[in-house]
């Protein structure tokens, strides 16, 4: 009963700081109807619909209620699916659970955020354990200044080097109309501007966004009927690794590291590095661009900086990281795991557009989440065995 | 035709009380540091690793764990940040007063990190390694603010 999974469509919002113009539904209606369109495909062709996001920053629960006139989950199979930061990937994983199982051949995948409709901070704190995390936890970011000093101590690098990383997304961020920040910057720009929680300066992390992602995948029986060159999920993982946020290693990414691991085993992949051709990764800030491709094992510990300074994740180097610009250029927090999968579909489909790098054979996409679970996703071109 | 007006309502002071429980092995952790200033961890009978908080199950090995130990009071800082951004606290729904020090403290003892304000008074001294000890409240009630805070020691 197992069948392959490709995804056959995409569509997203032009994400923005603040959407007032649009509610929830609305927001979501836009992606979907882009992802219909790019897939040519009609509401009534869809089996089943996977939405989610992270009620934590709208206040409001049950999208998969709420939203169905804007999502086309009326009288349709619909589930919600919330994991925080991965939301957007897992969104994904369960898309693909649905149809590789051979019940549902054509799956509407939806992921949402509008996070200018509380703080930021304070709405992710609030998934955080009340009484051992929220004292001192101010959101992601502490979380991640601390990741980082520990890498810090523990490897030498310097806030240069995660500059390099933030200088890289901006720059790459120019090439995508749906990008929120589109501005290039300088290192000393970067390294300038205000010190939010130590190392981590304003230009270092992403902004917060409203924006919305939809995704549509189908089974191998009739994928390349909807789309000539679909894009093939080759495998999928997903990790958590503690209870409370003290329970952590500081400076590595033991989710990342595990979780694609399995995906390299899964495919038979030898040396990521080489065989990847592309990667969209769930990056909220500039040293989770040195720290986890290490995880990732694309380089060994503590050799990331070095290869990031010599180019090799540009554009035009030797695996291009996070083409769109990435989260560190917009971050509607729901949506922003399946924006990647998207990017990384649309790398292996050959419609990134300005963005496009040439002749994607395998990509990869990945959600974080919080602090320190990791969803992901390998794609390739070929059809798995 | 009128201009497009985009209107949003706001939630005000709403104000939802929630009641957590610690469990048995957190409210024997608190209750150690309010009556003897004393920190419990919990010990992996397989694994080896101390715990703190203590909790009831390895997650590593799968097994329960029940052979208390004592950890601290001193430590060293195992990693840290300096707030320096305002944000809104949800525990008091009030901005949090920055900057402050965010510690994860590593026990002397224990395997794995506390999470606590760190005094920052003289931030060149803040920094991974530096050994710390807890500044207790006068009045301890049992809860994580029965300290108030780490200093730096050395």
């Amino acid at each position: 009963m197992a069948k392959r999974v490709a995804i056959v469509g995409t569509g997203q919002t032009f994400h923005k700081s603040h959407r007032p113009d649009v509610n929830g539904q609305e927001l979501i209606h836009e992606a979907v109807a882009r992802a219909l369109a790019d897939a040519d495909l009609k509401l009534k062709d869809i089996d089943a619909v996977v939405i989610g996001n992270m009620d934590h920053f709208e206040g409001i629960n049950y999208v998969d209620c709420w939203s169905v006139d804007g999502s086309g989950g009326t009288m349709k199979p619909i589930i919600k699916l919330t994991t925080g930061g991965t939301t957007g990937c897992t969104v994904a994983i369960g898309g693909y659970h649905l149809v590789g199982s051979g019940m549902f051949d054509r799956v509407l995948i939806i992921g949402w955020e509008k996070n200018s409709e509380s703080d930021t901070t304070g709405a992710i704190t609030t998934a955080f354990d009340p009484i051992w995390d929220r004292l001192v936890f101010a959101g992601a970011i502490s979380g991640l200044a601390a990741e980082a000093q520990a890498y810090m101590a523990r490897y030498g690098a310097t806030d240069r080097d995660g500059a390099r990383v933030s200088v890289r997304d901006r720059k790459h961020a120019m090439n995508n109309p749906h990008a929120q920040l589109r501005k290039e910057v300088s290192l000393e720009e970067v390294l300038a501007s205000p010190m939010l929680a130590d190392p981590i300066h304003l230009l270092d992390v992403c902004p917060r966004s409203d924006g919305a992602c939809a995704v549509i995948m189908a089974s191998e029986d009739i994928a390349e009927k909807i789309c000539p060159k679909p894009d093939w999920i080759w495998g999928t993982a997903a990790r958590h690794s503690y209870s409370y946020l003290g329970d952590a290693d500081y400076g590595r990414l033991t989710s990342m590291r595990e979780g694609s691991q399995e995906l390299w085993k899964k495919a038979g992949i030898k040396e990521p590095r080489k065989e990847l051709d592309v990667v969209e990764m769930y990056q909220p800030y500039s040293f989770g661009g040195l720290i986890w491709i290490e995880d990732m094992g694309l380089v060994g510990p503590g050799e990331a900086p070095r290869y990031i300074w010599d180019g090799n994740t540009d554009m035009g180097g030797e695996l291009p990281i996070n083409p769109s610009g990435g989260v560190i250029s917009c971050n509607p927090i729901g949506a922003t795991g399946l924006i990647r999968c998207a990017e990384a579909a649309m790398q292996v489909m050959g419609k990134a557009e300005g963005r496009q790098v040439p002749d994607v054979n395998f990509a990869f996409s990945s959600g974080f989440g919080g602090c320190w679970w990791t969803d992901m996703i390998l794609h390739g071109k070929k059809k798995p065995a | 035709m009128a201009e497009k007006e985009n209107i949003i309502i706001e939630s005000g002071d709403a104000v939802q009380p929630f009641a957590y429980s610690v469990g048995m092995h957190g409210s024997r952790f608190f209750a150690e540091i309010r009556d003897h200033k004393r920190f419990l961890g919990i010990k992996c009978p397989k694994c080896g690793k101390v715990y703190i908080p203590p909790r009831g199950v390895c997650g590593d090995c799968f097994v329960e764990m029940k052979d208390w130990v004592e950890v601290g009071p001193k430590g060293v800082i195992g990693t840290f940040t300096i707030l320096r951004y305002a944000f809104i606290d949800p525990e008091t729904g009030a901005q949090k007063p920055v900057p402050y020090g965010y510690g994860f403290i590593r026990f002397d003892g224990a395997d794995t990190l506390f999470q606590h304000y760190i005094n920052i008074e003289d931030e060149a001294k803040i920094r991974v390694g530096a050994r710390v000890e807890p500044v207790f409240a006068g009045e301890r009630k049992g809860s994580i603010r029965d300290i108030e805070y780490f200093r730096v020691i050395d």
